[in-house]
């Protein structure tokens, strides 16, 4: 029987299982096993139904404890249930799954194994997590492919139901669960005939029920509780045998046979390796190549991990077996070893048979490479005499000495498969056309195919790699392209930075976008790009993809032309039916966006062809052009050795020895690494210039700055370095300078849209406009260069409460990998000019952790001091907590500062003495002040030595006044660190907590949170969310002793810059609630700032300080700083694609939600004018009805 | 009892008030009401060709935007399973209307390329529109484009319309032809079976403070009427296709103007917005008032009884009019009194 067929990744391919075989799913967004939610919400949304013919319920919790709780809420209640996570989302499970396990409840969890955050976070795949859950009590399944994480999901539930037992069904992140590749799926029926409807029904006659009784988690003593844990014995003992019965009931069906330790290989093998996850598919593949050299080899696969049975182990394991390694993919520092090889030496050694010998090894933690040539080195590892164990593979360990060599250029690629390279910008749709171009070839041909795609770690001008293989066998090749046979460069300035074509094998194709015709293309390569081609004599297409795509008006978009000369060159199909595969493509992805999008791209793919060109290839490499560097020489020596190769790709490279012991990083790292990403940068007409400093306040990269300073400075000025005389009183004699980055530019063209000086002669010519940046990098280049070598003003000339005078603050936040146009990166920036020299900053997890943390550079730096912000991140759900713990460490040590200083009063003079103890710090200047006095103290000390005077030196920088601040986004400070925000802001600590609020989980991809609006459409809340934001900011007042604001810098940048001023002054808890715009919001983010400002004209944002020093002087503390409303909401909403997309998918809909969130916004300005007014009790009342005269007028042809 | 009835396009109305294409006439609820409140049609909200090219572009840049560029957020929206991006929700619109309301139903369309008015145009007559308007909404701010080589493709337009209908079509004009009347004569011949005076657009103002442009349009006043009530009087018994007026009509004397002037509708909208649908049971109140004390019996008695054709000086509608009300203005008391402020003629 034909069965049909379905290119899936693997958290789809789970998903689609367990939507179908549960009830109640809880969910909770993150890496990598938020897709499995998401996909949940979209059938809920489509009214897809379970096998049941129910429509499960998909409910998102405020953390993955929350999910946890509900799951185990539902279950006892006798529905099915389920659950998706990773990482620290299964740890936060963990209570609830020993409660789940203890209860004897049958549930699947289905994980995307990730790394758990340890000296540093990952958001990559390895059993870390899993295996931090092996004690819970719950069975655990492991699937080592994409078909596997489809099968497993359902032989899970079976057992689950019968065995009683729950069950954790693994993968491994990201390379299953984000691999795309061809499979099997399961229909309904398969569904039904593996679930037993009796034991369901069972299941659910254990439900709490009114109608009959019972009473479950209860408290125990000492007498009963350990033979009460004893009695679920029986069920972990039948568990194995009731998972390989639902196995071979499976495999009868669908004639896929599991074990549950599977075995390949040589019957009689001598040498095996035991391990779970995708790493299996390297080692099959290393076992077929090595047996055909007679070697005697083989895999047990491990399936079913807990309860672990030795019994099912040793009769996998061939009798022949003389040595086995055992891989782990986690790390247990201090343990004798890893958990799996523990488990299979004590299963041998309680055998009474003949033992083999056996090591165990390490590999792919975070998703490090696992390839055949390391499967290889392992087995040649286990022909040794003494064979190295505890040891690590795919790394160079010089410092512990784990690692094993192996052989680069083993490879077990298969010449029948197609291997195809292609190096796109997340922005040119490259991924999307592969994606598509791996379903066309499933869909129209015999083959089988596979898709892995690798991401940067920059949001703005990030680089894709897609590794496609197509081929007429089964695809187990779970690791990236090494020897590839097609290789295509989306983007031609790649070529002078990455090496392309190391990966092409001798005789491959290689397809280039360039904007240059055939005959010309050759000089304008590099040497190496050059040599490549010749020496391996590679066939080479070139096309201009943005031309074609141009004149189709595709702007930016080449995917569609680059996927069609894919198919032409490949010859994967014949042309004819290539075409008319891609358009059909095209009309499936495209087709619910508009007849005018699908015919766009159908003339793209017409067009291609007759821009495609083979291009001659000479004898001789004839280019002097070189790669650039991926940092300069003279850069800091752990910048060149260390940053330096991540930043160029091969941070694969470094050895153990070149990396920080603790995951301690220097910082202001991100200026080496000039990306070049920008077409078009900003350039400064000093004539009309007024110097408001707008531009430099709202630019997310901070790279356009302004200096005052003295005029004799500008003798060594390069020749094009602009000045103009300072706008400012008593600053007259100096000069002005505003000076942009040319190389770290996003070219996001806020600044553009914000600056308000115009020409008097022709409007649209600004102070600062876009001009292309390549014919002004390198004399740009030059005046940056110059420029920063300049002095910073004096900080006690200027007044940090004028948006003007801040621009004059140095920036120690700069060129952080944030998408162009970032809303959250300017507060930050803020943040540092004012207070960053004395900046702690405790970041919770999400995008502005990610910005501001993720390798290789950071962007965080320090002043011409060497003071800086020092930073750190612990998790996403405990922030609020960590910064307090930061804010208690600076006290206690200024604490005993002060008292060691009381004590050394006869060496440090009492003048000197009083003055550090009585500074109250309020101002630049006392602060500067206070600095000296420690720097005297230091002097006065310094022919001391006693141990009080050790401990007084080493604590005396705490006597000048630290900020410390709480930095997150709205999913921790409205959802999974809402309980501890709420906490420390009611500890009274002088905690300052500023919350980038793009009222969604912007870093997992636009997940709801309770910041969400009404009406708006995210993930989880497909029809548009139905309740209204949650105010924080109520919340907080509700204190009375915490200062509260809500900024927009785009609606009242003054009022930001106060409110952060005000906030730090505050000898209390403070909260400043920051309207970030986001790429999550769907618009051109060039227009932020005007959104912003729109935002606060409707009244939605309303911008208010809540200060409790002023009832101290008998005001009124809260203040209301915007003015009514004076545009109606929609005029706000629907310039943002979040709410219009609602509105082309369900314009009722959208019409009812959009007037209730006008009666939000309605009723929350009654309530906070009456605050306003100094009315302790807010009024509430019913949102008045809009009507839609009022709200449609002025639309339409009005006549 | 006092006939008010009238006809348009062949369509028998209960009144000579049809509302207008404008954003009232979204709803359903807003249609029955429109029904309820006695107007005799209703015009639907242009469909903008170029909009619904204009959102399918926006919802692909929109959904584009960051997407598979990061792996924590390999994109930012839900997969929703439709977007309304081509016709189908306006169509959706007619076919409801028409079995919600027994009134005629105009479908109003405003294409950018010929295929894409015939194309909407046919889909719009099978959603069962009683009738079609055109809305030629066109700013050619091309310098090449002559005058003539446009109204020839509007002509064209019109013809190509026609050919693949069967319900009748209207034509609603600008009054910024050369040729107005040799215009309409062109397009009667054509085949437009209506001529609507005229359209209004937005009209780009000038922010002096922010220097930017701002699109801007207010509603109609009364003021406004004079020019379409001028060119239905000319045109009455010139074309064989009815008038209908547009624009500056407000209340039941605006509307009795427009019939004496010829036309067989008078179109309404800003009196809407300003005083609600049931507005136009006032205006209908207004009128038959009016033509009882003046012993009127019905509208088509005085259809066209001002036209130019009609009135005893037919000078009063060319450029005498015009020289009468200058000299008019000249003799006023108050003018002559300013005439001390040089220059300030020019600017009336």
């Amino acid at each position: 029987m034909t069965r049909r067929t379905a290119i899936l990744d693997g958290n789809e391919a789970a998903a689609d299982v367990a939507y179908r075989l549960n009830e109640v799913i809880a969910i909770y967004p993150i890496t990598p096993a938020s897709p499995m939610g998401e996909w949940s919400d979209q059938w809920q949304g489509e009214a897809r139904k379970n096998i049941w013919g129910a429509v499960p319920k998909v409910i998102e919790m405020q953390s993955e404890g929350g999910a946890a709780g509900v799951l185990h809420g539902a279950l006892q209640a006798g529905a099915l249930g389920t659950t998706f996570t990773a990482s620290q989302g299964l740890l936060l499970m963990i209570p609830n799954m020993y409660k789940i396990a203890g209860e004897l409840t049958s549930t699947v969890i289905h994980v995307a194994a990730r790394t758990v955050a340890a000296h540093a976070l990952s958001i990559f795949g390895d059993h870390s997590d899993v295996m931090a859950a092996r004690a819970t009590g719950f069975a655990m399944l492991c699937s080592n492919s994409v078909q596997e994480a489809a099968d497993f999901a359902l032989i899970a539930q079976a057992a689950a139901l019968e065995s009683r037992i729950p069950f954790l069904h693994f993968f491994d992140g990201f390379r299953t669960s984000h691999e795309l590749n061809l499979i099997f799926p399961l229909s309904d029926d398969d569904l039904r005939a593996l679930v037993d409807e009796t034991l369901v029904r069972k299941h659910r006659e254990r439900g709490l029920s009114p109608d009959h009784p019972v009473l479950r988690g209860t408290a125990q003593n000492p007498d009963v509780f350990f033979q009460s844990r004893e009695a679920i014995n029986p069920f972990y003992r039948a568990c194995p045998t009731i998972v390989q019965d639902v196995m071979d009931r499976f495999a009868s069906r669908t004639g896929r046979a599991y074990k549950l330790f599977g075995y390949v290989g040589a019957p009689d093998a001598d040498r095996i390796i035991v391990m779970m996850g995708s790493g299996t598919g390297p080692v099959e593949e290393t076992i077929e190549r090595l047996r055909s050299r007679g070697e005697k080899v083989g895999l047990l696969k491990v399936r079913l991990f807990r309860p672990f049975a030795p019994s099912s182990l040793l009769a996998a394991l061939p009798k022949t077996a003389t040595a086995v390694a055992v891989l782990d993919r986690t790390k247990e520092p201090g343990s004798i070893a890893e958990p799996l090889y523990l488990d299979v030496v004590a299963a041998l050694n309680e055998s009474p048979s003949a033992r083999p010998r056996v090591i165990g090894g390490r590999f792919g933690l975070s998703s490090k490479e696992f390839t055949p040539a390391m499967a290889k080195s392992v087995f040649d590892e286990l022909k040794k005499t003494a064979p190295k164990n505890h040891f690590t593979v795919g790394i160079v360990d010089d410092v512990t000495h784990t690692s094993l060599e192996y052989d680069r250029d083993f490879s077990t690629e298969d010449p029948q498969t197609v291997r195809a390279v292609f190096y796109g910008l997340g922005s040119d749709g490259t991924v999307g056309a592969n994606k598509n171009s791996i379903k066309i070839i499933g869909k129209r041909t015999d083959n089988y195919a596979q898709g892995y795609f690798v991401y940067d770690s920059k949001k703005a001008g990030s680089v894709t790699v897609s590794h496609l293989r197509f081929g007429p066998r089964p695809i187990r090749s779970s690791y990236l392209i090494s020897k590839a046979s097609f290789v295509a460069c989306h983007q031609f300035q790649f070529l002078e930075r990455m090496d392309v074509l190391a990966s092409a094998e001798p005789g491959a194709t290689f397809l280039l976008n360039a904007p240059l015709p055939p005959t010309e293309v050759w000089n304008h390569l590099p040497e190496p790009v050059q040599q490549h081609i010749i020496n391996k004599r590679l066939k080479f297409y070139v096309i201009d993809a943005y031309k074609v795509a141009r004149e189709t008006g595709m702007a930016g978009r080449i995917n569609t032309v680059m996927q069609t000369c894919f198919f032409a060159i490949s010859g994967v199909l014949p042309r004819e039916e290539a075409i008319e595969a891609i358009k059909d493509a095209v009309r499936d992805t495209y087709g619910k966006r508009g007849d005018a999008v699908v015919e766009k791209n159908f003339a793209a793919v017409d067009q291609t062809l007759a821009h495609l060109h083979s291009v001659n290839v000479p004898q001789q490499a004839s280019s002097g052009m070189r790669v650039l560097p991926p940092v300069p020489q003279r850069a800091p020596s752990f910048v060149l050795n260390v940053l330096g190769p991540i930043i160029a790709g091969q941070g694969d490279s470094l050895p153990v020895s070149a990396m920080p012991i603790d995951g301690t990083f220097p910082t202001g790292t991100s200026k080496w690494e000039k990306r070049n990403i920008t077409q078009q940068i900003p350039v400064w007409d000093e004539e009309l210039c007024i110097q408001c400093g707008k531009c430099v306040l709202v630019c997310p990269h901070a790279v356009i700055r302004a200096k005052v300073f003295d005029s004799s400075e500008l003798r060594a000025a390069p020749s094009t370095f602009k000045s103009a005389k300072p706008r400012w009183r008593e600053l007259e004699n100096l000069r002005y300078t505003l000076q942009v980055s040319p190389e770290d530019c996003t070219g996001c063209r806020l600044c553009v849209e914000v600056c308000p000086a115009k020409s008097k002669s022709e409007a649209k010519h600004k102070a600062i406009n876009m001009e292309p940046q390549e014919p002004l990098r390198e004399a740009e280049s030059a005046n940056w260069n110059f420029f920063t070598s300049l002095p910073d003003l004096d900080r006690e000339r200027l007044s940090p409460s004028h948006v003007k005078d801040v621009q004059l603050l140095a920036p120690l936040f700069e060129f952080s990998g944030a998408c162009a146009g970032c809303g959250e990166t300017p507060y930050i920036k803020l943040l540092t000019q004012l207070f960053g020299d004395r900046l702690l900053i405790a970041n919770a997890t999400g995008c502005s952790s990610i910005y501001g943390g993720n390798l290789p550079t950071t962007p965080y730096t320090a002043n011409h001091h060497g003071r800086g912000p020092a930073w750190s991140n612990s998790l996403f759900e405990d922030n609020a907590e960590f910064g307090l713990g930061m804010r208690l460490a600076v006290d206690k040590q200024a604490d005993y500062a002060r008292i060691l200083v009381a004590r050394q009063a006869s060496i440090l003079g009492e003048t000197l003495v009083s003055g550090l103890l009585t500074s109250d710090q309020s101002t630049e200047a006392d602060i500067a002040a206070q600095r000296e006095r420690v720097a005297e103290l230091k002097r006065k000390l310094s022919s001391q030595d006693s141990s009080e005077v050790r401990d007084l030196l080493a604590v005396a920088d705490s006597l000048v006044r630290k900020s410390v601040w709480l930095v997150g986004g709205d999913g921790w400070a409205y959802d999974i660190g809402a309980g501890g925000l709420d906490h420390v802001l009611g500890s009274g600590a002088k905690v300052n907590v500023l919350v980038l609020d793009t009222e969604v989980y912007s870093n997992t991809g636009g997940q709801m949170s309770k910041a969400t609006p009404r009406a708006a459409v995210a993930k989880f809340a497909t029809g548009g969310k139905q309740t209204a934001k949650k105010d924080l900011a109520l919340e907080a007042i509700s204190y009375g002793s915490v200062y509260v604001a809500r900024v927009a810098m785009g609606g009242n940048d003054t009022h930001t810059v106060k409110a952060f001023l005000e906030a730090e002054a505050y000898d209390g808890p403070s909260l400043i609630i920051a309207y970030s715009h986001c790429i999550a919001h769907g618009y051109d983010l060039a227009f932020g700032m005007e959104q912003q400002r729109a935002a606060v004209l409707s009244g939605y944002w309303p911008l208010l300080r809540y200060n409790p020093v002023l009832r101290a002087e008998g005001r009124n503390p809260f203040q209301l700083d915007s003015r009514a409303p004076s545009i109606p909401l929609r005029k706000y909403l629907y310039q943002e694609a979040r709410y219009s997309m609602l509105a082309r998918n369900n314009a009722e809909e959208a019409v009812r939600l959009l007037e209730l969130a006008q009666g939000d916004v309605d009723l929350r300005w009654k309530v906070y004018s009456n605050h306003a007014l100094g009315n302790e009790t807010p009024v509430v009342s019913q949102p008045e009805t809009v009507t839609s005269a009022q709200h449609a007028h002025q639309d339409g042809d009005a006549t | 009892m006092i006939d008010i009835t009238t006809t348009y396009m062949g369509l028998p109305l209960r009144s000579p008030i049809v509302a207008s294409a404008s954003p009232l006439c979204d709803s359903l609820e807003n249609i029955r009401r429109f029904e309820e409140s006695g107007v005799g049609a209703v015009v639907l909200p242009s469909l903008f060709e170029e909009q619904l090219e204009l959102e399918s572009h926006a919802t692909h840049s929109d959904l584009s935007r960051g997407a598979e560029s990061f792996a924590e957020s390999l994109n930012y929206f839900p997969n929703l399973q439709n977007y309304n991006l081509g016709p189908d929700a306006y169509l959706e619109l007619i076919r409801k209307a028409r079995v919600s309301v027994s009134i005629p139903v105009i479908a109003s369309l405003n294409g950018i390329s010929v295929g894409g008015w015939t194309h909407h145009a046919k889909l719009m007559e099978q959603a069962g529109a009683s009738a079609l308007e055109l809305n030629i909404y066109d700013v050619v701010s091309d310098a090449h484009h002559r005058g003539s080589k446009i109204e020839e493709d509007y002509c064209e337009l019109v013809r190509q319309v026609k050919a693949c209908v069967r319900i009748p079509v209207a034509v609603k004009i600008s009054p910024f032809f050369t040729a107005i009347a040799n215009m309409a004569k062109q397009l009667d011949d054509a085949g437009a079976d209506a001529l609507v005076l005229f359209n209004r657009f937005y009209q780009p103002d000038i922010d002096i403070d922010s220097l930017e442009i701002v699109p801007s349009l207010t509603l109609s006043q009364s003021q406004e009427l004079p020019l379409r009530l001028h060119w239905v009087a000319i045109l009455h018994g010139l074309v064989r296709a009815n008038l209908a007026v547009t624009g500056g009509v407000h209340s039941g004397r605006n509307v009795l103007k427009a019939m004496m002037a010829g036309a067989h509708v008078a179109m309404m909208t800003s009196a809407f917005f300003q005083s609600g649908i049931r507005h136009a049971n006032v205006v209908l109140h207004e009128m038959s008032q009016w033509m009882e004390e003046h012993e009127y019996d019905s509208i088509q008695q005085m259809r066209g009884s001002m036209s130019r054709r009609s009135v005893p000086n037919p000078s009063a509608f060319d450029r005498a009019n015009y020289i009468r009300v200058l000299s008019s203005y000249t003799l006023n008391p108050r003018r002559a009194a300013a005439k001390a402020a040089p220059g300030s003629a020019r600017t009336e």
